[in-house]
């Protein structure tokens, strides 16, 4: 689904990435973890096509980038610690807005499905602006998944959450996963990486330098790898 | 969440209504414009601040200048550009600030379509805001200055094309601005520069049209303004994409 080879992002003289490889299969649910500055965003931002690569091929659902990135981004959705939403628009108005950008026919049923699935359909005509941070983050979930991306990006999801959006949050991914897409998540909490993930990597200094499935995790304690691939 | 919800979203059951296929340029165009039309007039924080903000100018002008006759025919074009230009860089600011802010302009940036349909709808967009200004500047103009012969078709139609030369260099370089830490403070310093071709072409042509001039004498004038609103269209239009990727 995902395959990055020999991936090198220098901004000016900094090395961002440096001949980083990366594989997901499809149906995957990739925990990508790493210390701050490690080049996690920016991975994510190069498989989304937001920035282009410096060197090394990237191909994302059959297509490479930055050659076929129309086509990528029609079949990836991408969540951040921002939620890409309008504050002046109603929940229903974002997800339409996002339904004729991305060319979605019967985009009204589409809407109330997705409004159903992140839990706010009864607040399908209140401005984003009144939203708590998680209701925002479900209803950028909503945005991603509303044209039944392929794959899905997300970077730092839990970021601002309290625990009552967190565990919100973790029922729409794993459902989002028991439906077989391919996610990418990149996370500080490992715990909550634990529970969804079927892989973890860890990046750092612009390079993964470990990868485990869940199933070859030792004692289920992803912490215990995460130190020991950064080498502490 | 209803568990019986997304027990029933299951992708066997799902019906087929989310297939994608890349929307046209002009209708990822139109997205852009009705998104930012019904964002602005529910908020009206671009319009406002323009409106104040030129409102506030011709009463400035008009206490400070001795208006009689001969000075009101010389100024009125003069005035009218400059309060159209520092208004236009108020809209220019909010409208690329609202999508960076919030992320949105990546959410722009990640969908399939054409980025320069982006461009097009920002751009018209924000035209649409200046021509509304405009549209409530003049009169107000007209009854403050006693200066009623900028209510001609040719005048409008200056006003007009000035207008899409200005936008269109105007949201190019907004694009650019809003991604550093003084984009309030860079957008007028490399728009004016630029700019001042199409402001030069305005103000002679507004003025030659108040002061009653033949059409031979504004010939030059509109011809520099449509040749420049041509070319600021096309570099606008050839570079946005590479302005807004990383």
């Amino acid at each position: 689904m995902i395959e990055v080879k020999k991936l090198t992002k220098r901004f000016g003289l900094k090395t961002i990435l440096h001949k980083l490889d990366f594989e997901v299969q499809r149906g995957e649910f990739v925990a990508l973890l790493g210390p701050n500055g490690a080049g996690k965003t920016t991975l994510l931002r190069i498989l989304s096509s937001l920035s282009r690569p410096t060197a090394g091929k990237v191909v994302v659902a059959g297509h490479s980038l930055p050659n076929e990135a129309a086509q990528v981004r029609a079949k990836l959705g991408v969540v951040s610690h921002l939620p890409l939403l309008y504050p002046d628009l109603t929940a229903e108005e974002n997800l339409q807005f996002y339904a004729r950008m991305y060319g979605i026919p019967h985009s009204q049923l589409r809407i109330t499905e997705v409004l159903q699935l992140i839990g706010l359909e009864n607040r399908r005509k209140d401005l984003v602006r009144t939203f708590s941070r998680g209701m925002s983050q479900r209803l950028a979930i909503g945005r991603a998944i509303l044209h039944e991306p392929e794959a899905l990006l997300f970077d730092e999801p839990y970021t601002g959450l309290d625990q009552d959006a967190s565990e919100m949050l973790d029922k729409v991914l794993k459902e989002i996963a028991s439906h077989g897409r391919t996610v990418v998540m990149t996370s500080h909490d490992l715990i909550r990486a634990e529970a969804l993930a079927t892989r973890f990597d860890v990046l750092s200094r612009g390079a993964i330098v470990a990868s485990i499935n869940k199933n070859d995790l030792k004692n289920n304690n992803v912490l215990d790898f995460y130190k020991q691939a950064l080498g502490n | 969440m209803n568990e019986k919800t997304i027990d029933a979203m299951t992708a066997e059951n799902r019906p087929p209504s989310a297939a994608v296929g890349q929307p046209s340029f002009i209708k990822a165009t139109l997205a852009i414009i009705h998104k930012d039309l019904a964002a602005e007039f529910r908020s009206r924080e671009a319009l406002t601040a323009m409106l104040t903000f030129s409102i506030l100018v011709i009463l400035i002008f008009n206490f400070a200048l001795d208006l009689n006759i001969d000075v009101r025919q010389k100024v009125t074009a003069g005035v009218l550009w400059t309060t159209f230009a520092f208004a236009g860089t108020l809209g220019l600011n909010r409208s690329m600030a609202v999508e960076k802010d919030r992320g949105c302009m990546d959410g722009l940036l990640l969908a399939p379509v054409d980025r320069s349909a982006i461009f097009f709808g920002k751009s018209i967009s924000n035209l649409v805001f200046m021509l509304i200004v405009e549209a409530i500047t003049i009169p107000l103009y007209a009854f403050f200055y006693n200066e009623t012969r900028i209510f001609q078709w040719e005048f409008i139609a200056v006003l007009l094309l000035g207008s899409i030369g200005y936008i269109s260099v105007g949201t190019l370089l907004s694009a650019m601005s809003v991604q550093t830490r003084t984009r309030e403070l860079l957008l007028p310093i490399l728009l004016f520069p630029v700019a001042i071709p199409v402001l030069i072409a305005s103000t002679l042509a507004s003025g030659a049209i108040i002061n009653d001039a033949r059409l031979p004498q504004i010939v030059t004038p509109l011809n520099l303004l449509i040749a420049y609103d041509v070319i600021f269209i096309a570099v606008s239009f050839m570079f946005f994409d590479a302005i807004v990727e990383e």
